[in-house]
């Protein structure tokens, strides 16, 4: 059970990540919006409440392991990570700068805080199934370490996503939790246009996982939904987590046009270019306060 | 001659000589390996008997892991078991793993720098009357391009053995390695007394006055090495040497003998565009260049028939050898 102060903690970081990732998407000229701002309470969530983890000794082998599938999200786990105190807050602003720890998406070589190097689509589940099964050969099926998979819902078009969920049920992963970004677009539009889901719910219990699915913006929501997976028995968990792309900012959000740019060359429809940098951040620190109190 | 210190097989010049599939050197040093390190894992797409994973399987049933028809999450699980610290070893057809699954391996296993053991089995055309589908004959092109990898061709199942327990245990066991085995009976060249030493080329053959360096691997060197053998009846001299880790490639020993002997002919059961060859005149262009010939598949796919046939075939039979090594003599 989450109390009513960690619900506000949380919520109060996820609109510091929030600001961060505009901050360091302004700074890097390149990068994806909506993807990241949209997963910045579930990050939040994460990183502040649920994982077992240690940001001052990342290497610590009693840890969760957090796998990113869809590295292009990665502003929201850089800066998740800065405001967590694995690396400086100041650093976020070499995002896909040369030599920087922040690489465009995620590599290990340069950031080991990172479970995985991720960008290319449909992996990051199947390499949580291989930690988990390997965990299990170990130490059995009473381990306390629980593995998260955070997919999106357009790498759902990739054949490799579907092989690993189907070793998954297979191999009654119980201790693997899956939380998929539900938030209906992709690069090239809706994903019901472009490749349709539904039924997604029915697509993964077909698979033999335990479904639920959550506003992915609700804290408790989604911390009771966390709760519900880890107790499930012989079966790994799917947490379709409903969001909204570019949530916090009502220009971006729910537009698909916004999946790739950065502030500064998103769509010129509602905001001039050079403005967007500056009414994002604006918007941002003034809908704090109704943001915050969206959780009950 | 051949080379007396490496103890080679006794019979590689019989008219039938000792013949063993690399694929069964493999799975015998598969569980020696596993033997040794706990921490070695199988895990197979569908093809567990072929791939000769199945004694290891029934000794360390829970060790194993059944992927189904699946190479593209053959390597991605891998690369999860390894991160939690495993040795995974995964094994398919050629074809399909590395062939179906090289982004997978180039990302989750290379970029992410983990120590997964790649073995693709029924590489070459010698695979036979299964066709061109599945002849894998672009693997090894295709694994030495990505930063990290290892890569080993062995000649026979001996040198299938040695090289499966060297990838567990000696200093290139952290990295990344692609072992390139094959279906059928191949003759034995070596014994389980050879030297091996991944990355370490030697010399099976030293003809008097030497006029041309055979640089090969794989089954193919058989030919080769009856290549050699004729041409020395014929007052010919030539040295064979046997390249069994294609990267990374032993470039002092080949440059070495290129400078003394003035002229190659590479030997590979694979495209000549981009594999064995490839790199050794890479080597040799960057270090000492010398006239080339090319043995292997000329931008060609296979097709159904016995394994020596195709070999004749597509112009990696004795005879065939003999021929380039006479043109590259002629070219110097």
């Amino acid at each position: 059970m989450i109390t009513d102060e960690k619900i506000q903690f949380v919520a109060e970081k996820a609109q510091a990540i929030r600001e961060s990732i505009i901050e360091m998407l302004i700074a890097a000229g390149s990068g994806h919006t909506a993807g990241p701002l949209g997963m910045a309470d579930i990050f939040s969530l994460l990183y502040f409440h649920t994982l077992k983890h240690d940001p001052k000794n990342p290497a610590w082998a009693e840890r969760d392991r957090l796998v990113l599938s869809n590295g292009h999200i990665c502003p929201v786990q850089y800066a998740t990570m800065a405001h967590a105190g694995y690396f400086p807050v100041e650093e976020l602003k070499t995002l896909r700068k040369f030599g920087s720890k922040l690489q465009g998406h995620p590599h290990r070589e340069y950031l080991d805080s990172v479970e995985v190097s991720s960008g290319p689509l449909g992996s990051g589940l199947g390499q949580a199934v291989g930690m988990a099964i390997a965990e299990r050969m170990d130490n059995g099926v009473t381990s306390p370490k629980f593995f998260y998979a955070l997919l999106s819902d357009g790498e759902h078009d990739c054949g490799v996503m579907w092989e690993a969920a189907m070793l998954a049920g297979k191999q009654h992963l119980h201790n693997l939790i899956a939380i998929v970004d539900r938030n209906n677009i992709q690069i090239d539009g809706i994903t019901e246009d472009i490749m349709p889901l539904e039924p997604l719910r029915a697509k993964w219990e077909a698979f033999n996982w335990h479904v639920q699915e959550v506003d992915g913006h609700n804290l408790r929501a989604l911390d009771t939904a966390i709760g519900e997976a880890k107790s499930v028995n012989a079966k790994p968990s799917v947490i379709i987590a409903h969001t909204v792309p570019g949530k916090g900012i009502p220009e971006i959000e729910r537009d698909y046009r916004w999946h790739g740019d950065p502030p500064g060359k998103g769509p010129t429809d509602k905001i001039p270019a050079d403005k967007q940098g500056e009414v994002f951040l604006h918007e941002l620190r003034t809908l704090r306060g109704k943001i915050v109190g969206e959780h009950e | 001659m051949l080379n007396e210190k490496l103890k080679l097989h006794p019979k590689i010049f019989d008219d039938a000589p000792e013949a063993q599939p690399l694929r069964a050197g493999f799975g015998e040093g598969l569980v020696e390996a596993a033997r040794a390190d706990k921490n070695v894992v199988g895990l197979c797409a569908d093809l567990t008997v072929s791939t000769r994973m199945d004694a290891f399987k029934k000794e360390f049933p829970d060790r194993f892991v059944e992927m189904g028809v699946a190479e593209q999450n053959l390597a991605v699980t891998a690369s999860g078991m390894a991160a939690m610290g495993k040795v995974p070893f995964i094994t398919s057809y050629a074809m399909f793993s590395p062939g179906r699954n090289w982004e997978q391996i180039r990302t989750t296993i290379c970029y992410n720098d983990r120590p997964v053991k790649i073995v693709g089995s029924h590489a070459g055309i010698s695979v036979g009357p299964d066709g061109g589908t599945h002849q894998a004959i672009e693997d090894m092109a295709i694994m030495r391009v990505i930063p990290r990898m290892v890569v080993i061709a062995p000649c026979d199942s001996n040198e299938a053995k040695k090289a499966t327990i060297a990838m567990a245990k000696s200093d290139f066991a952290k990295f990344p390695t692609y072992l390139r085995l094959a279906r059928e009976k191949t003759p034995l060249m070596t014994t389980l007394e050879t030297p091996f030493e991944i990355g370490k080329a030697y010399e099976l053959w030293r003809g008097d006055n030497p006029q041309v360096a055979f640089i090969g691997c794989g089954p193919v060197l058989h030919n080769t090495l009856k290549a050699a053998k004729k041409l020395s009846e014929e007052g010919i001299g030539s040295v064979v040497l046997n390249v069994h880790t294609v990267k990374p490639l032993d470039e002092e020993a080949i440059v070495a003998l290129a400078k003394e002997v003035g002229a190659v002919v590479t030997v590979e059961e694979h495209q000549i565009a981009g594999g064995f060859g490839s790199a050794v005149s890479e080597a040799l262009a960057a270090h000492h260049p010398v006239p080339c010939e090319f043995i292997g598949m000329h931008d060609a796919f296979g097709q159904s028939g016995k394994p020596e046939e195709l070999i004749e075939h597509y112009g990696m039979g004795t005879s065939h050898i003999i021929d380039a090594a006479r043109r590259v003599i002629g070219r110097k």
